[in-house]
């Protein structure tokens, strides 16, 4: 059909659509919104390439192997000694502690949420759960050094006052609205069908959730506990003021400890001069955390994608 | 209502409904059905949208306990016992009485593991692996999928999810197939085959079948209930039993207005 029969049904000079302009408008919509997305990736490449740039001269002085393999962390001491392990482990500790607080708690505070709580309920526990989040992590880390450690002091003897214990839990606390609401997303997101059809066949309440709703739930619960991990891992207040300062080789909680990123404040409060070689291990220790939450979130997206139930 | 009564029938009564109305809130849902529903056979609800009948469907299950709100009066008796009463339990009537929905809803487990859960949380005793089988069989989908019992359900088509459906409904050995439209959503082609189904499902089951197919009714079912609507003054939509009857009589006599309009396809 050629253009000119169309015209034998253009009855009317009234519908005169500016095609060109619209085109106009398209293309520079989809111009800003690329600049935009472009200024986030460039963000995160300069974060890398920053991170990288000092980080290299640093192994260049220190081998990768000693870096791996010390059994102590002490680049502002004259014998100095750069076992990265020695944060990894505290940062390890404090983070084991946080989550078996968080995940257990947070599960079960979406479950009651979004499947026994009343709606009347519900209407201000959820709400309360995220005022949670919104307490400035270092009023976390203050309740924890002045509040929760002298409370377990007091019964749990030859414990420090800067301890990974106390902090942990606080870390957990800190965490556990983000575990909560993104488990209650996904529990919320099942489709109610899954629910009648389980019914159905003559489930009890609990058997319903186990059986159905938690499992077709499973892949946005994991994701939320990743992400929750990646946060502790990347935590900083709470235990910078809680857990202490002192680089220790320890899995014990009642002891001080420096965890990577209590170590990097540490540094960055100007305890070395810039330009020194231990200014530059907050490079290493810096890289090593991306390197560790970036694992994390890229095992967390893979999770997702490969176990992600499509419903239609 | 002595139409929609089994006055002079042989056949053994399952459900007696009297006086039945559904409440969701203050709204009236369904209103005041008075019917029986024979042993085994297949009883049709047809009727335009929003008439109720799958409300009244889901009262057979109690699965409306499920809805905040919602209240059944009147009398629901199943095999001459309250199916509301105190002492008869919810998730003990849903064994008995099996539900296929109208969209596909298999679970997010395995082919194998969809047809056992209901089992399972029933504390059934048996050999599993030969449940699975045979419920496969009876829903004429084991030759299909015998080969991948250990495939997401997901992962079938959507007329294979239903008989999927199916064969996870009647692994539990119920007495009573409750089916919502249950071909709404599928192509012609997979209709048809559960409406086969549906015929050799018939000896062992007592089937009451929602549907808004006319020929569906007329080909599958023993009898039928037509059910309208009623808007009242505040624009509200409550569903109420028309006429019940023997499939033909109901559709090549029927004894109401609208149930003729409806049937030769004047309205609906």
């Amino acid at each position: 059909m050629s253009i000119s029969s169309f015209k034998q049904f253009d009855r009317s000079e009234r519908w005169q659509p500016n095609r060109s302009l619209n085109k106009w408008i398209q293309r520079s919509i989809v111009a800003i919104f690329g600049l935009f997305a472009l200024i986030s990736i460039l963000t995160t490449f300069g974060i890398v390439m920053t991170l990288l740039v000092d980080a290299i001269p640093f192994f260049e002085e220190v081998p990768l192997a000693d870096f791996l393999t010390d059994t102590e962390w002490t680049p502002l001491f004259t014998r100095k000694e750069y076992g990265i392990f020695v944060l990894i482990s505290a940062t390890f500790l404090t983070s084991v502690i946080a989550i078996a607080v968080a995940l257990p708690l947070g599960l079960l505070s979406a479950i009651c949420l979004s499947e026994y709580a009343p709606r009347s309920l519900r209407r201000w526990l959820k709400p309360a759960l995220e005022i949670l989040a919104g307490v400035p992590t270092v009023v976390y880390g203050y309740f924890a050094l002045l509040f929760v450690t002298p409370v377990l002091r007091s019964f749990i003897p030859g414990m420090q006052p800067f301890n990974s214990l106390s902090a942990g839990i606080v870390m957990g606390i800190a965490i556990l609205p983000m575990v909560a609401s993104l488990s209650e997303d996904a529990i919320y997101a099942v489709p109610s069908s899954l629910r009648q059809g389980a019914y159905a066949l003559g489930s009890t309440k609990r058997e319903v959730i186990l059986g159905v709703v938690i499992p077709s739930a499973l892949s946005g619960i994991v994701a939320s506990f990743i992400l929750s991990i990646s946060r502790a891992v990347g935590e900083t207040m709470i235990v910078t003021i809680a857990a202490g300062q002192s680089p220790n080789l320890t899995l014990n909680p009642l002891v001080p400890v420096a965890t990577m990123t209590a170590y990097i404040v540490q540094v960055s409060l100007g305890d070395a001069p810039a330009g020194s070689l231990a200014f530059k291990t907050i490079y290493a220790v810096g890289l090593t955390l991306f390197l560790i939450t970036l694992v994390l979130n890229v095992f967390s997206f893979w999770f997702v994608r490969r176990f992600q139930q499509k419903y239609e | 209502m002595n139409t929609n009564t089994l006055e002079n029938s042989v056949t053994e009564v399952i459900f007696q409904l009297e006086k039945v109305s559904v409440y969701y809130g203050s709204f009236e849902a369904v209103r005041k059905v008075y019917m029986d529903i024979p042993k085994n056979k297949i009883t049709a609800f047809i009727g335009p949208s929003g008439c109720g009948k799958s409300t009244l469907l889901r009262c057979f299950n109690r699965l409306n306990d499920l809805i905040p709100g919602a209240r059944v009066e009147g009398k629901i008796t199943y095999h001459d016992k309250n199916l509301y009463s105190k002492d008869m339990e919810a998730v003990e009537v849903r064994r008995r009485i099996g539900m296929v929905f109208q969209k596909p809803n298999p679970f997010p487990k395995s082919i194998y593991d969809n047809i056992a859960f209901g089992a399972r949380v029933n504390g059934y005793r048996g050999d599993m692996n030969e449940l699975v089988e045979q419920s496969l069989r009876q829903a004429a989908l084991w030759d299909e999928v015998k080969d991948k019992l250990r495939e997401n359900g997901l992962s079938l088509s959507g007329g294979q999810q239903q008989r999927l459906c199916i064969a996870r409904a009647i692994a539990i050995e119920p007495e009573v197939l409750l089916m919502d439209e249950p071909c709404s959503a599928l192509d012609p082609i997979s209709t048809l085959k559960i409406e086969e189904l549906i015929q050799q499902l018939k000896q062992n089951y007592t089937i009451v079948l929602v549907t808004h197919n006319m020929q569906q009714a007329t080909r599958a079912s023993d009898m039928a209930a037509f059910f309208n609507v009623v808007t009242s003054e505040e624009g509200k939509r409550s569903g109420y039993l028309v006429e019940y009857n023997e499939t033909i009589k109901l559709f090549n006599d029927p004894q109401e207005e609208s149930t003729k309009e409806y049937v030769s396809g004047r309205f609906g």
